[in-house]
């Protein structure tokens, strides 16, 4: 599904962040990608959602090199992948039910189609009495359950996210770790990035150490 | 629940043809683009100042152009003959048969020979009132009016008045009405120069403006390309909300100066026939810009608004590929 081959990632004229990278993710797996802060997980993640390019190595999506991938169709393939921001980036104009349709509708699905299905996972992730609600009368928590909706609602075949449990309380984070279980087994590849050693030993899954900007994979 | 919190909380409301409290489902209803945000206040501010402005210039430069045409057709619409008083000829009957000569003429409107008293009160500034023109070899005047749209054979006039009033000699006005030309069509010409930086101006404030707008949506530009919307869907949105954008204040721009020409034609129209309507008249011609110039301001607002449209969708372009 992903596959990274030597890739390097530089800012500017700065010193390389990431550092000859080479594993791959497989569908229908299941990883967390950790390490210290400033180790460069968010780098990582945003290559892994095309919004940055390597300066060096071969990045392999879907099957497609993704070097040599025009504008559009790299918008096709991020529709394949569905992606949790840390800062969460709901729309604060929009309710929570049209943060959570803007996948379905930017790829042009009509609203008749698709308006239960993003009820039922609103109601889902607990936010079924906060659809008529605007981001910024969310709480954190909200907010957080509301961007992995948003993430999901299109059925990726990836779904990434950055520190999802990084503003909730340990039974939240519980709650959102089920929820990300329950969507690899629906057939989903997840990675999720975080620093959060006691919510990774909930959960067996593959480890992906970054460390000084050197990938470490424990399967 | 303070004000701001029920703006907060929009409410449900039932779906059509779906009875019951299960049956309330949201609708997407927002648009994609913040409508009511302060920099697309700003934005439709700029615009419709700057509109104003050169609609003020184009307008003004209409009536430039209409009162410079004006002033050359006024002198174009008049010839003069003069008679040179000559020692031995009797300048009366001169005058007389130049004027016969002149009204025989086709294409002539009216010949009217200036008689002594009034030639006397025209040397007047000059000469002080009370002097013997008799005693003074002074020229008499015969001023030939030529209906608008007229062609008289000048050429033809001058030849007969050599041949039959040896005294007499025909003046076009041609040397006046060439400089008359060369300025007019040099206060056209700065006209129509101001105008163009009035319209640079415009159109540069309303791109940087639209730049700065497009600036603040930068997070909803940014959300929309990762979670998969296509660069032309993004702009397009964009688009469409910044041409309603243009159009706003294009049209308070524009509207405001049509309804102050519309003010100025009106009450140039009241003050007609005084002391000070003709005057200005004189100077400026008439008070209004006419349809054309109507037709231009309405041209004016329709550019800026696409002006506008097409600087957010570039901007947008430009934005999406600084996020990649």
């Amino acid at each position: 599904m992903v596959r990274f081959e030597h890739v390097g990632l530089r800012y500017g004229l700065g010193s390389e962040v990431l550092h000859d990278l080479t594993f791959r993710i497989d569908p229908h797996s299941f990883q967390f990608l950790t390490g210290p802060s400033g180790a460069g997980k968010t780098s990582l993640l945003r290559l892994l959602f095309l919004s940055l390019r390597p300066t060096r190595g071969l990045i392999t999506l879907f099957d497609h090199d993704v070097a040599t991938l025009s504008k559009d169709a790299l918008s096709t393939l991020r529709r394949r992948i569905g992606i949790v921001f840390q800062d969460f980036r709901l729309l604060d104009h929009m309710t929570t039910y049209e943060n959570v349709a803007l996948p379905l509708r930017v790829i042009g699905h009509a609203e008749d189609s698709y308006r239960e299905e993003v009820v039922e996972l609103l109601k889902w992730v607990g936010l079924g009495e906060r659809m008529w609600a605007l981001p910024p009368v969310l709480s954190g928590g909200e907010k957080q359950r509301a961007a992995i909706a948003r993430a999901v609602i299109a059925r990726p075949q990836l779904l990434l996210a950055d520190e999802p449990t990084g503003n909730v309380d340990p039974t939240l984070a519980q709650r959102l770790l089920r929820l990300f279980v329950e969507l690899h087994k629906s057939g989903t590849s997840v990675v999720i990035a975080t620093h959060d050693i006691a919510l990774m030993d909930q959960f067996d899954a593959r480890r992906l150490v970054l460390h000084e900007g050197r990938l470490h994979v424990y399967d | 629940m303070s004000t701001t919190d029920a703006r907060m909380q929009p409410q449900p409301r039932a779906l059509e043809g779906l009875p019951g409290a299960a049956d309330l489902l949201p609708r997407f209803e927002t648009p994609i683009v913040p409508q009511a945000t302060i920099s697309g206040h700003a934005l439709v501010a700029v615009i419709a100042i700057m509109t104003f402005l050169a609609s003020l210039t184009t307008g003004a430069v209409m009536l430039v152009r209409a009162a410079a045409s004006e002033w050359q057709a006024d002198v174009a619409r008049e010839v003069t003959i003069q008679i040179r008083s000559t020692v031995g000829r009797d300048i009366e009957a001169d005058v007389a048969q130049a004027a016969t000569i002149a009204r025989a003429a086709p294409g002539i409107a009216e010949v009217r020979p200036y008689s002594r008293e009034e030639t006397a009160r025209l040397l007047e500034p000059w000469l002080g009132s009370g002097v013997a023109l008799e005693d003074l070899p002074v020229p008499r005047i015969i001023v030939v009016r030529i209906p608008a749209g007229s062609a008289p054979d000048l050429a033809r006039l001058r030849q007969e008045l050599g041949e039959q009033v040896a005294s007499a000699s025909l003046d076009d006005h041609r040397g006046f009405v060439a400089r008359m030309r060369a300025m007019s069509s040099a206060v056209l010409a700065g006209g129509i120069g101001v105008l163009l930086l009035v319209f640079a101006a415009t159109v540069l404030s309303v791109m940087f403006a639209t730049r700065a707008a497009i600036a603040t949506n930068r997070p909803v530009i940014e959300v929309l390309h990762f979670i998969g919307a296509r660069a032309s869907f993004t702009a397009g949105h964009f688009q469409r909300h910044f041409l309603q954008l243009g159009l706003k204040g294009g049209l308070i721009g524009g509207g405001a100066a049509i309804a102050l020409f519309a003010l100025a034609e009106l009450t140039g129209g009241r003050f007609a026939g005084s002391a000070a309507g003709d005057q200005f008249a004189a100077l400026f011609g008439g008070s209004s810009i006419g349809a054309l110039g109507y037709l231009a301001v309405l041209a004016q607002v329709a550019l800026i608004a696409l002006v506008t449209a097409a600087s957010s969708r570039y901007t947008v372009y430009r934005t999406i590929e600084t996020i990649h």
